[in-house]
């Protein structure tokens, strides 16, 4: 986790949040930074995380959370998290016959419309409270990254949307968990991905928005973050609170900085 | 230029040109770095038979005389390399050195496009080839999905070969390990059966999207680098194209000028086109090494095949003999004013042209580049 984005969220791993889902979403770069952040920020408050992992390897988290000081396979040792590495199950499911109970991506074999239902199941079984040995009384945390990935697989918007409404009810709304999930935003030309997108954006607490510089490419600065605090559940007109700050990515860390006072431009 | 070259593991995905004569390019001399480094191939198209393909990879240079030229440049990029050895597990398969037909401290060859590969050097390359025409008459042996019967084909063949010559770790060779590189020519064209090309709302229109994420899965998990051309110019839903590139690792897009309007700009009288690096994969780590300098474009002249900056459009010509501009290579290896080259061949009678080096784009041994 970055020290510099817990103090601009006013976070830290001992405070207890309920029912949170937080939107990650990233526009013309790669926020995928925010991903390991939150993993490795709700693996150091000791909590039960359930990662599905859509884009990338074990070995890559693993490589990135052992310089922010988390060791995943320590983790997923002792039971606190449950990882779904979806690059590997997809090549295990696409080859070999379909095995009941079915497996949780197994809507890449599908020909027709994919439902979620058994990545619902998988996450559910993840997540459910454990019985005996290690009581961990932090409420359990999903994250995905990244949605949009699914849209490419066959599986609608609605579809999506539904799968995350059922999470959300299940791990929100039951367990008193969080979610993180990322949405990658392509701008106009994926009509879909603006469905998902805007769907979730009004269902979040949080986004945090990782976008390129307007002006292009720069060294110093990596990109912008925006962070929108909002209240779905009350329509009341207190505004959202939001804040923006440009970010540069390090080897280990993030650093943030308000607008154009970058330490390369002082 | 891609920050390092090309990582075993991923995928690389040329946006082809309008007529797919620099795409094709870049192809060949992916395939052909990879026989003269010994790896083993496996070309997969749907509109030329492979063993065609090989036949016109361009010749290699095997000439040791430019290698004095090159080696101070090379010295400094070995140990640039072993910093960004981002890939670490991989990289403790991987021999350090290369034993070759040629002396292999150098990160890269050199290829002469006048001229073609030589048989001899053919003949002792083991490579695999799909042909789709000839694959399409075999029934397929899993049951229909939303993948095009061809994709299904050419997915079923990859990862026989993979789990075959043991590129996935199954069993432990004995000799050197090698690499898998494969290399699949206009995906998404019509003649693999898709018609992501034809109609806006295509009826597979899936089929391309989860191959390429199936794809990625097998190459990850084996020590296979992958190259895939794709006309994305042809693709009538800009959703489709914007989800293929988020797919894929690395992007390159190339945009020739033949019969565009900038044939008549200044630009087009040095070069023949202008090539995007348009992502980067971030491997292992938060960051990646990404180049300063994001204005590019190529030229063939002759038996050159040249990438620079823009920037130096309004420069006047080096004069022969100039040092390159710049410093040397300091460990992130992309500071400074470079002029960027990816230097196939010279020929021996145009030694007097300083052109100086050189980021080949593909480079073999551990950083598969």
């Amino acid at each position: 986790m970055f020290p510099e984005l817990n103090n601009l969220l006013n976070t830290t791993p001992d405070t207890e949040e309920q029912g949170k889902l937080t939107l990650l979403c990233d526009a013309k770069t790669d926020g995928s930074f925010l991903v390991h952040h939150f993993l490795s920020f709700y693996l150091k408050a000791n909590c039960k995380v359930c990662f599905v992992a859509l884009v990338q390897s074990f070995s890559h988290y693993n490589i990135v959370g052992q310089k922010l000081g988390v060791s995943l396979t320590a983790a997923r040792e002792r039971g606190q998290l449950t990882f779904l590495e979806a690059l590997k199950s997809s090549v295990d499911i696409f080859f070999q016959t379909p095995v009941e109970p079915p497996q949780p991506l197994q809507f890449l074999r599908e020909a027709s419309a994919a439902d979620l239902r058994p990545l619902y199941a998988f996450v559910r079984e993840a997540l459910k409270p454990g019985d005996g040995g290690e009581v961990t009384r932090k409420p359990p945390v999903l994250l995905v990254d990244d949605l949009s990935v699914l849209l490419s697989l066959g599986v609608g918007a609605v579809a999506v949307l539904d799968f995350i409404h059922y999470c959300r009810a299940t791990v929100c709304a039951e367990l008193k968990g969080s979610m993180v999930a990322l949405v990658h935003d392509s701008g106009d030309e994926d009509e879909e991905n603006d469905l998902l997108l805007s769907g979730l954006s009004h269902q979040s607490h949080l986004i945090l928005r990782a976008e390129g510089l307007a002006t292009g490419f720069c060294k110093d600065v990596h990109g912008q973050l925006r962070i929108l605090w909002r209240r779905p559940s009350q329509p009341t007109a207190l505004r959202d609170r939001s804040l923006t700050y440009q970010y540069k990515i390090q080897d280990k860390t993030v650093s943030f900085f308000a607008k154009g006072l970058s330490p390369a431009v002082l | 230029m891609t920050g390092g070259g090309l990582a075993v593991g991923t995928v690389l995905l040329i946006e082809e040109d309008k007529y797919d004569t620099y795409s094709r390019l870049l192809f060949k001399f992916f395939l052909a770095e990879g026989i003269v480094s010994g790896h083993t191939l496996l070309v997969a198209s749907a509109k030329e038979h492979p063993a065609g393909i090989l036949q016109e990879l361009p010749a290699p240079l095997l000439d040791d005389s430019y290698k004095k030229e090159f080696d101070e440049d090379e010295c400094h990029k070995t140990p640039e390399s072993d910093v960004k050895m981002k890939i670490a597990w991989r990289y403790q398969l991987l021999p350090k050195m290369e034993v070759g037909p040629v002396s292999s401290s150098r990160f890269g060859h050199y290829y002469d496009t006048s001229q073609k590969i030589p048989q001899e050097l053919l003949e002792t390359a083991k490579w695999h080839g799909f042909f789709l025409p000839e694959k399409l008459s075999s029934p397929g042996s899993i049951e229909p999905c939303h993948l095009t019967h061809g994709y299904m084909k050419l997915l079923e063949f990859i990862k026989s070969i993979i789990s075959e010559e043991g590129f996935d770790g199954s069993h432990h060779q004995q000799t050197q390990k090698s690499i898998l590189r494969i290399g699949i020519q206009n995906l998404g064209s019509p003649l693999w059966g898709d018609d992501v090309c034809c109609t806006e709302t295509c009826g597979a229109s899936h089929s391309l999207t989860t191959f390429l994420y199936v794809l990625r899965g097998l190459v990850r998990a084996s020590l296979s680098a992958c190259v895939i051309t794709v006309p994305t110019h042809l693709i009538q839903n800009k959703a489709i194209t914007a989800r293929v590139k988020h797919l894929s690792d690395t992007v390159v897009g190339l945009e020739s000028f033949i019969g565009s309007e900038r044939e008549t700009s200044a630009l087009c009288k040095d070069y023949h086109g202008l090539i995007h690096i348009r992502q980067i994969p971030r491997l292992n780590n938060l960051i990646c090494d990404e180049s300063d300098v994001k204005d590019l474009a190529f030229k063939l002249k002759r038996k050159l095949f040249t990438i620079e900056p823009i920037a130096k459009l309004s420069a006047a010509q080096p004069e022969p003999g100039s040092p390159p501009l710049g410093s040397s290579l300091g460990p992130a290896g992309l500071r400074g004013t470079r002029r960027w080259q990816v230097q196939i061949w010279q020929h021996p009678g145009d030694i007097n042209q300083s052109e100086d080096i050189n980021q080949p784009i593909i480079s073999p041994t551990r950083w598969l580049g």
